[in-house]
């Protein structure tokens, strides 16, 4: 009986052998530990055997059993392994296959900038002030100190509904009313659309952006407007640029000035995109002129403020060198993708 | 305003300054440059050369043979094709090696087998536009006015070697537009002391002509006239340094009278008119209003027809010039003109503007009046040109003038107090050191107890408030100069509600894939019938511009689907078909029609899909997860059939509640071909304002469900019109408390139902927040559902 038992186990190792997959060793599982396998059916003539034998023989029959257990979970680990493997061989892909078309969406490059010059101003203490693309001679321009005559008035600059109503020319406008609607202290940008009468080629457009700020309270200096456009701008180019902040003249501030910045390009040196002055200019600004001020009702000997303005689409323009202002406004896809 | 730089040191001294330094502290003091040219360019070895002899060439009938003279021991022999030079003349040589402009090289060359060893130039040659060349030299050689070094370099002795800033002047400053305002810019830039032209006259004679009487009628609109008499012209050309000069300020030299009448107008910046004073109705000048309808021809020979508020000079019988705008034909200088009646006038700025608009002609005198002269030049102004002609032999100058000044301009003197100064600017700076800036602009400065009495100088019309002088001490001191200060405020920045939701929408839809365009605020009124409006539709009554840019552009959009059709239609005709976009911006519509108040503009969001696989139900998704983000409930899509804009069958309103927040369907197919489109486009339009309204952020965690839900599908037959909408309301109406959800995942026409009928099937899902369902409890309710459904839609339960 111990023969046979040992004989199993070595006929069990040969067998073993020969198998490759799960279902194989299922069976020999089966066949041989199982309830009607061969071990089993030996174990069941243990009750034939002496006293003295039976204990000699269950330990061998004991060793058989783990000695066939063993066999199988090695095997099936092994198999395991193997399957594993020819399931990956199967389900292996060329990884280089073109992606599934996922639609990304996109901001559009104006108003992505805008976002990121609305966010610096906001971390500065500003909010944005909005107005209406429609506006009144009054609000455009007379509240705005422009005088009478003054050429951009004319039909010729700018684009008239009424007598009476225009369509913006600046976002200015929208610091008159902020300014007749709040008291002191007012800090505020305005950012939108605007409209002037220019034909349409690669730097010009009938419609086009402009972001303002206004500054108003007590105290408020032209130093401190240096220091505002200076930081904006160091914010907006994430990086040390060179400004250079000139005199201009605007009718509605004085004293005026313009804000040049180190070419992006060229760093300053001077190439084709700057013209080779190595400055290009990015805003105007000035003192709100004190007739402004009374206008809007806010005590000019008390109250000082500063305004800055600039526009939007030159910006975006000069951020992804965008070459021709026409494509702002066409919005081909292949274009509106890449922002 | 062109600034010669070796001109302007006529008038202030700058030989220690160089052109770098000149046009840096320029800019920061407020002349902006645009550009500095260098009136040589490239051009090299070109010099003064005499032509000793000129020979035909023995094989070319239109070439000659010339002998040169350039100071060297023998003389060079040159080719030309020109006609226009004489043995004896002195023009100007481009030698071997030379470059000439539009990189042109020369070279020692043979033509037609006769030696050439280098070219003559004109003035084209030397890099001068067309419209600055002396008409005389037009097509032809440029010929030196007089012998000069031989051999030297020719724009050298010209005057021509010089380089000009091109200065931007700001609307403020009319008084920059002339050198004498430039030079007087640098003096205060450099504190320098200004030099002013010589006026003086030393030969006048006694007048053999009768006096001229002088009348002006309205001295608001013409403040000062003054005139003066110059006998015994001799009209000709100016010497060259005048000729240069004008050149190089861009002015074409034309003869001895006109060039010092320009020449003057630069120095000064006042305009001067020269008339024949013989013919001249009479010894008589008359500055009056023109009779309405009346005509006259002006110098560019048009006929002008004149307009009642228009000021004119007339002599007794006719206007003779538009005043302050251009002369009269008939009185122009001519070659043959004895007597010349030099007049140097001050006129309103805004009449010249007026006048110069109606009349659709602008000249260098009205675009300088219109910007505003002082009228105290007047007089120096006079003064310089009969020196000038006196200096250049061209007449003599009568010694009476006449001068009628009606509307003196005396400058005010304004309180300016240092202490508003540094408030305004950030600064300390002293009452000596505002004085001094004060000084340097030609102010005078007296202390008052309340600050500064300062007096501008006649020449700045600018100057006229308080704030004005602080704008002088801001520039003179330097904007570079000026602290780096922020306000000294506690106010923090924060987005509205409105502008929360804005930028919660835009990130919504990119987020869903969707690109952001940006189109025009106008659009062509064609755009309506393009979207098959009838006649009667509202959108038609729209906000029109009046002087649009074209027709293309002059209608406040209504809508912003036309805008949103054609950007989509535009790709599809580049080849790019899968469009998914979206806009926010203003529409437009008039309170009264036509309109006179403020039109209404209203935000809207417009969404826009094209492509494969893209169908009604995609682009409901695109909505409905839009305003599911921005917490919108009880959405609710009501069919709509009868706009023009969408096809009758797939569109629907979106309403939650009462509020219709828009339209979402596909597009018309007669819109589509309007629009070349061929293929099929979703579109929406929804009211920002309504989303506005109704998008809740105070909505607040709704505990995850702790117990499982027990799901039953229901499947029934129903009649084919009854909507998904209609069977819903019925389950949420009847469901109970326990009905937590209900969807719809299968709808059947077809084989084994009849043609009438469609199958219909749901899951519902019930769930209770405190234990787990048992089946009784589900049952009641699930009878209930198709109790109802049976009763209110006719349903019937499938097996």
């Amino acid at each position: 009986m111990k023969e046979q038992l040992m004989s199993l186990l070595t006929t069990g190792q040969e067998e073993i052998k020969t198998i490759d997959n799960s279902q194989d060793l299922m069976h020999f599982k089966v066949k041989y530990l199982g309830k009607k396998g061969e071990l089993t059916a030996l174990m069941k003539e243990m009750g034939k055997l002496s006293q003295e034998e039976r204990p000699i023989i269950g330990q061998v029959a004991n060793e058989v059993r783990q000695g066939l257990e063993l066999l199988i979970d090695e095997k099936d680990r092994l198999i395991a392994a193997i399957e594993l493997k020819r399931q990956f061989d199967v389900e292996r892909i060329d990884v280089t296959l073109p992606a599934s078309q996922v639609h990304q969406g996109t901001y559009h490059p104006l108003y992505h900038v805008l976002d990121e010059i609305k966010a610096i101003f906001i971390g500065m203490g500003y909010e944005i002030a909005e107005g209406p693309e429609v506006e009144t001679v009054y609000h455009n321009f007379d509240a705005l100190n422009a005088p009478i005559d003054h050429p951009s008035r004319s039909e010729s600059d700018t684009f008239y509904i009424t007598d009476n109503l225009l369509l913006r020319t600046q976002t200015s406008p929208v610091q008159i009313r902020t300014m007749k609607n709040n008291t002191p202290p007012i800090k505020v940008i305005s950012p939108g659309r605007c409209f002037r009468k220019d034909e349409i080629d690669a730097t010009h457009s009938p419609m086009f952006h402009q972001i303002e700020g206004l500054v108003v309270g007590e105290g408020i200096t032209m130093s401190d407007l240096k220091g505002t456009l200076n930081a904006f701008v160091q914010k907006l180019s994430g990086r040390q640029v060179r400004t250079k902040f000139r005199p201009h003249f605007f009718p509605f501030t004085e004293p005026s000035g313009e804000m040049d910045v180190s070419c992006f390009k060229c760093g300053g040196s001077g190439c084709r995109f700057c013209g080779g002055s190595g400055w290009i200019e990015i805003l105007g600004c000035g003192m709100v002129h004190p007739s402004v001020l009374e206008e809007c009702g806010i005590d000019s000997q008390k109250y000082s403020g500063f305004a800055f303005g600039m526009g939007l689409d030159r910006i975006t323009m000069l951020r992804y060198e965008i070459d021709d202002i026409r494509h702002l406004f066409e919005n081909d896809v292949r274009f509106l993708k890449q922002f | 305003m062109r600034v010669p730089i070796q001109w302007l040191k006529d008038y202030v001294n700058i030989s220690g300054i160089d052109v770098k330094t000149l046009d840096e502290k320029l800019v920061m003091s407020g002349s902006n440059t645009e550009t500095i040219i260098d009136i040589k360019g490239a051009v090299e070895k070109v010099v003064v050369g005499h032509i000793l002899s000129i020979e035909q060439h023995p094989d070319a009938d239109k070439l000659t043979v010339c002998k040169v003279d350039i100071g060297l021991d023998a003389p060079l022999q040159i080719v030309t094709g020109a006609k226009n030079m004489r043995e004896g003349d002195y023009v100007p040589v481009a030698l071997d090696g030379a470059k000439l402009a539009g990189d042109l090289n020369i070279k020692t060359g043979k033509l037609r087998g006769q030696v050439s060893e280098g070219m003559f130039c004109s003035y084209q040659e030397l890099g001068f536009d067309d419209k600055v060349i002396p008409k005389a030299f037009a097509d032809g050689l440029l010929i030196m006015d007089k012998p000069y070094p031989l051999g030297a370099d020719v724009f050298s002795v010209l005057g021509l070697d010089d380089q000009v800033i091109l200065f931007e002047i700001t609307p403020n400053r009319p008084d920059c537009l002339s050198m004498i305002g430039m030079a007087r810019e640098v003096a205060a830039t450099f504190d320098l002391p200004v030099m002013l032209p010589d006026t003086s006259l030393h030969d006048e004679i006694q007048p053999t002509t009768p006096s001229v009487k002088v009348t002006v009628e309205d001295s608001n609109l013409c403040p000062r006239y003054a005139c003066r008499v110059v006998e015994k012209v001799t009209v000709g050309p100016s010497p060259q340094w005048l000729q240069s000069k004008l050149i190089k300020a861009g002015m074409r030299p034309i003869n001895n009278v006109v060039d010092i009448t320009n020449f003057v107008l630069l120095e000064y910046g006042q305009p001067i008119h020269a008339f024949d004073l013989d013919r001249l109705a009479g010894p008589e000048i008359i500055v009056r209003h023109a009779m309405e309808g009346e005509e006259m021809e002006t110098l560019d020979g048009v006929n002008r027809k004149l307009r009642a508020d228009m000021l004119v000079i007339a002599d007794q019988k006719r206007p003779v010039a538009i005043a302050g705008v251009m002369g009269g034909q008939d009185t122009e200088v001519s070659d043959q003109t004895v007597n010349l009646l030099i007049e140097v006038a001050n006129f309103n700025k805004s009449s010249i503007r007026e006048t110069s608009k109606v009349l659709g002609l602008r000249s260098e005198a009205s675009s300088r009046y219109e910007k505003g002269v002082s009228p105290e030049i007047v007089e120096d102004a006079l003064n310089r040109v009969c020196h000038l002609i006196e200096k250049l032999g061209c007449g003599k100058v009568v010694n009476q003038s006449v001068d009628v000044y009606l509307k003196k301009h005396t400058p005010e003197q304004i309180v300016v107090r240092p202490d508003r100064i540094n408030q305004i600017l950030g600064t300390k700076l002293t009452i000596e050191e505002i004085q001094g800036f004060f000084m340097r602009i030609e102010c005078t400065v007296v202390p008052l107890s309340t600050g500064l009495g300062v007096t501008p100088p006649s020449y700045r019309l600018d100057l006229l408030k308080e704030i004005d002088f602080v704008e002088e001490v801001a520039r003179l001191y330097g904007y570079d100069q000026l602290e780096d200060t922020l306000p000294q405020d506690a106010s923090f920045g924060s987005y509205t509600k409105r502008q929360k939701v804005e930028r919660t929408v835009r990130d919504n839809l990119t987020g869903q894939g969707l690109n952001e365009i940006c189109t025009y605020s106008f659009v062509s009124p064609k755009i309506l019938d393009l979207l098959c409006l009838p006649q009667d539709a509202p959108w038609r009554q729209n906000v029109v511009i009046r002087n649009p840019l074209g027709e293309e552009y002059s209608v406040m959009r209504p809508t912003l689907l036309a805008n949103l059709l054609a950007v989509i239609s535009r790709n599809a005709k580049r080849q790019v078909e899968e469009t998914m976009l979206y806009e926010i911006g203003n529409t437009f519509k008039p309170r009264t029609w036509p309109v006179v108040d403020e039109p209404i503009e209203e935000r809207r969001v417009a969404i826009g899909l094209m492509g494969e696989d893209v169908d009604f139900f995609r682009i409901k998704g695109v909505v409905e997860g839009l305003l599911g983000r921005m917490k919108i409930k009880s959405l609710r899509f009501v069919p709509l059939e009868d706009s023009p804009v969408f096809h009758p069958g797939r569109t629907a309103l979106v309403y939650s509640g009462d509020h219709c927040l828009g339209t979402v369907g596909e597009i018309h197919p007669q819109v589509l071909k309007q629009h070349d489109l061929t293929k099929r486009v979703l579109a929406a339009e929804l009211d920002f304002e309504c989303i506005l309204n109704l998008a809740n952020d105070q909505y607040l965690f709704e505990s995850l469900p702790k117990f499982p839900a027990a799901t039953r599908d229901l499947a029934f037959t129903i009649d084919r019109q009854v909507s998904n909408q209609a069977v819903i309301d019925v389950i949420h109406g009847c469901g109970g408390a326990l009905l937590d959800g209900v969807s719809l995942f299968d709808v059947y026409q077809g084989a084994q139902i009849d043609a009438s009928k469609k199958s219909m099937a749901y899951a519902l899902s019930f769930r209770a927040p405190d234990r787990t369902l048992v089946d009784e409890e589900i049952q009641g309710a699930m009878k209930e559902i198709l109790r109802q459904l049976e009763t209110q839609l006719g349903a019937v339960l499938r097996q």
